[in-house]
């Protein structure tokens, strides 16, 4: 992209930001500015502890998202994260309540989360079907097998759950977060390490950069496809697992519509639609910026929630338009 | 005898068939068409009616599917259009003033149609990927029926506002009516005249319809805008028939199911080629699967899981990839070494 061309350019220090990172920094900026309108026009907003809570509020949702990020990076799609959380929160209510521990009850859902988004990534695979149908039927899938376990919602008691639920870890100063945050930031930062630091990340994004090329150069395309979509289950298993701690019951109509708020997250975080380009830490300001959207409304008291849905649209109408802008010029 | 195996609308039809006879088993009189009270009742005409808006939707998807986009949208224009109507028509001083409920309905309409017009800009004149583009609507729309209907569900009371979808007309249930003039005049616009060919032509490569001098971009914009309008009528149809509108849930999955519908229907979702007849067989089948469920006596919550099976059923069934792996000799077994891999996948995340 830009080279620095001068030796002697200390004194200018032109301070070229390369193309790519235009996105998340606008991401950046868009949070930093919504956290400094909200501080001025809101008494009490602008303390660390609204950040905070903005990730204790959607730790599930930023896990979902870190997998999504795998599948769009890849250039595909998974819209079956949300029943897989919705699926993930049954199976553990429903065998806690008929007495199980819960090491084995939390390894069981990330197992089947995980085979649920291989067997998907398998079919999208070998049997060349979009990603968008074979997911669908994933999503038609899970929720379905999530009413065929009860309709009812069915409450967590068991101990360890709860104390997850309701320990509160001191930071420094009067700020706290909860264990699910902690186990979010441990994901963020093992998927940030994966994506950018190993084999399996870097063929990643050649897959989404093109994947006849990849082909081409002889990446595993096969493993590689199926392994996102994997990712993607277990993460949405994670969340479910997230959720249940959060909301402490287990039901069928969990989690209903996360995949859009996943998609979007990724988009507004800057990752390209199209696979091949984009960052983690993206995400991870996409999810914050959603959240801080919830607080904003929250805190204004009179908008009506419904708001939150329409300016996520906007956002994202108007993140797209950079994107086409970014790739137009790119050209 | 194997040219017609060979139809493409052979295997819907014959799943639509097998679903029918599972019907005619378990339930008694399936097949029985009564007239009472000057209307027609029966099993098969309450299919058609129930079924009524998911044909007009995905007869709107097909068209976008054909071009090679999809619309996601739908469900959203749905619950906006029978949103604004019901909100109007609650405003009217006499809610049976047939002009007042014309206006209204003209009113969602036009909002439906604006609607469709924006999702074709954006993918036409932007280029943005369809799925994306639609996406926008998809998120924005519920929270915009949300606020049409100020989180409420607004109900009316108004006889011709529920001749739409509750109503008869020369016997027949109205909604029919409505599919029926709709898929006459689509069915000859595209197939009688050039305007299907067009559609089919920037479905199989925009780049090079437009090279061969066909204005793709209003191909585009038109096929996005007659899905806006038949989401648009469907969302009148649904609100109609249970009097009131609801901003969260009416058309909730719809667009899920119009895109089934219209991939059952033979439609590829590459675009390129689209089958009418198909798409009315697709959403036949789905509305027959969901009353087959509820007249065999499977609890209701399991549709979706049977959904799930005729998905997967019918795209392996669809998919060349599949038919060549498995239907002939296995020439190449898949390449995965599954169990090692799975492993593999769970670690790193």
């Amino acid at each position: 992209m830009s080279v620095e061309s001068t030796a002697g350019g200390r004194l200018k220090a032109p301070v070229r930001i390369p193309q790519k990172f235009v996105p998340v920094l606008v991401t950046a900026a868009l949070f930093v500015a919504m956290f400094a309108a909200g501080g001025v026009r809101y008494e009490g907003f602008a303390t660390g502890q609204i950040v905070l809570n903005v990730f204790i509020d959607n730790a599930f949702l930023l896990v979902v998202a870190v997998g999504m990020t795998f599948v769009i990076l890849a250039g595909g799609i998974d819209l079956s994260v949300g029943s897989v959380v919705a699926l993930s929160t049954m199976i553990a209510a429903t065998l806690l309540k008929d007495g199980w521990p819960s090491p084995p009850v939390i390894g069981l859902v990330l197992l089947i989360g995980t085979l649920l988004g291989t067997g998907m990534g398998a079919i999208i695979h070998y049997f060349e079907i979009q990603p968008f149908i074979v997911t669908l039927g994933g999503m038609f899938l899970a929720r379905g097998l999530s009413y065929t376990i009860g309709t009812e919602s069915i409450p967590i008691e068991q101990p360890t759950f709860t104390a997850f639920a309701q320990t509160r870890i001191d930071l420094f100063a009067d700020l706290w977060i909860s264990p699910s945050v902690l186990i979010a930031a441990v994901v963020v930062a093992v998927a940030a390490y994966v994506l950018h630091y190993t084999r399996l990340g870097r063929n990643v994004y050649a897959v989404g950069g093109g994947e006849q090329s990849a082909l081409l150069m002889g990446l595993p395309l096969a493993r590689t496809k199926i392994a996102v979509y994997g990712i993607s289950g277990f993460c949405s298993a994670l969340g479910g697992v997230l959720m249940s701690f959060y909301m402490l019951s287990g039901y069928g109509m969990h989690a209903v519509g996360m995949e859009l708020d996943a998609i979007a997250a990724v988009v507004i975080g800057g990752t390209l639609l199209t696979g091949g380009s984009g960052y983690l830490l993206g995400t991870v300001l996409g999810v914050l910026v959603l959240g801080l959207i919830q607080t904003v409304i929250s805190f204004e008291g009179t908008l009506s929630p419904w708001w939150t849905r329409i300016v996520i649209g906007l956002l994202l109408f108007v993140f797209i338009l950079l994107q086409r802008l970014i790739t137009a010029r790119r050209r | 005898m194997s040219a017609l195996l060979r139809h493409r609308l052979v295997w819907p039809a014959a799943v639509l068939a097998g679903l029918l006879l599972v019907n005619v088993i378990f339930t008694d009189g399936f097949l029985s068409v009564q007239i009472r009270d000057g209307h027609l009742y029966g099993s098969l005409i309450d299919i058609l009616r129930f079924g009524a808006p998911l044909i007009l939707v995905a007869l709107g998807m097909t068209l976008v599917i054909a071009t090679g986009g999809i619309d996601l949208s739908v469900g959203s224009v749905v619950a906006i259009s029978g949103a604004l109507a019901c909100l109007q028509i609650s405003g009217l001083g006499d809610q049976g003033s047939v002009g007042g409920v014309l206006a209204a309905v003209a009113v969602a309409l036009a909002l439906s149609l604006a609607l469709g017009v924006w999702n074709g800009l954006l993918v036409s004149a932007i280029g943005i990927q369809p799925i994306i583009a639609t996406l926008i609507l998809m998120v924005a729309g519920r929270g915009l029926a949300q606020l049409i209907t100020d989180g409420q569900i607004i109900t009316v009371n108004s006889a011709p506002y529920k001749l739409i979808g509750g109503g008869y007309w020369l016997t027949l249930p109205f909604g029919i009516i409505i599919v029926a003039a709709v898929l006459t005049l689509t069915a000859f616009l595209t197939r009688r005249l050039a305007l299907g060919l067009l559609i089919e032509a920037v479905g199989g490569n925009a780049e090079a319809s437009r090279l061969a001098g066909i204005r793709s971009r209003g191909v585009l914009i038109m096929v996005y805008t007659f899905a806006g309008l038949c989401a648009g009528i469907a969302g009148l149809m649904i609100s109609s028939n249970v009097s009131s509108a609801d901003g969260n849930n009416a058309g909730l999955w719809i667009e899920l199911d119009a895109i089934l519908a219209v991939v059952i229907g033979g439609t590829s979702l590459s675009g390129g080629r689209f089958s009418l007849a198909g798409t009315v067989l697709g959403a036949l089948i789905i509305q027959t699967l969901t009353t087959t469920i509820y007249s065999i006596g499977v609890p209701p919550e399991t549709t979706l899981l049977f959904k799930a099976l005729v998905v997967t059923i019918v795209c392996l069934l669809q998919s060349q990839a599949f038919r060549a792996k498995v239907f002939r000799r296995r020439a190449a077994p898949p390449a995965g070494r599954p169990a090692a891999e799975e492993k593999k996948v769970g670690v790193p995340a």
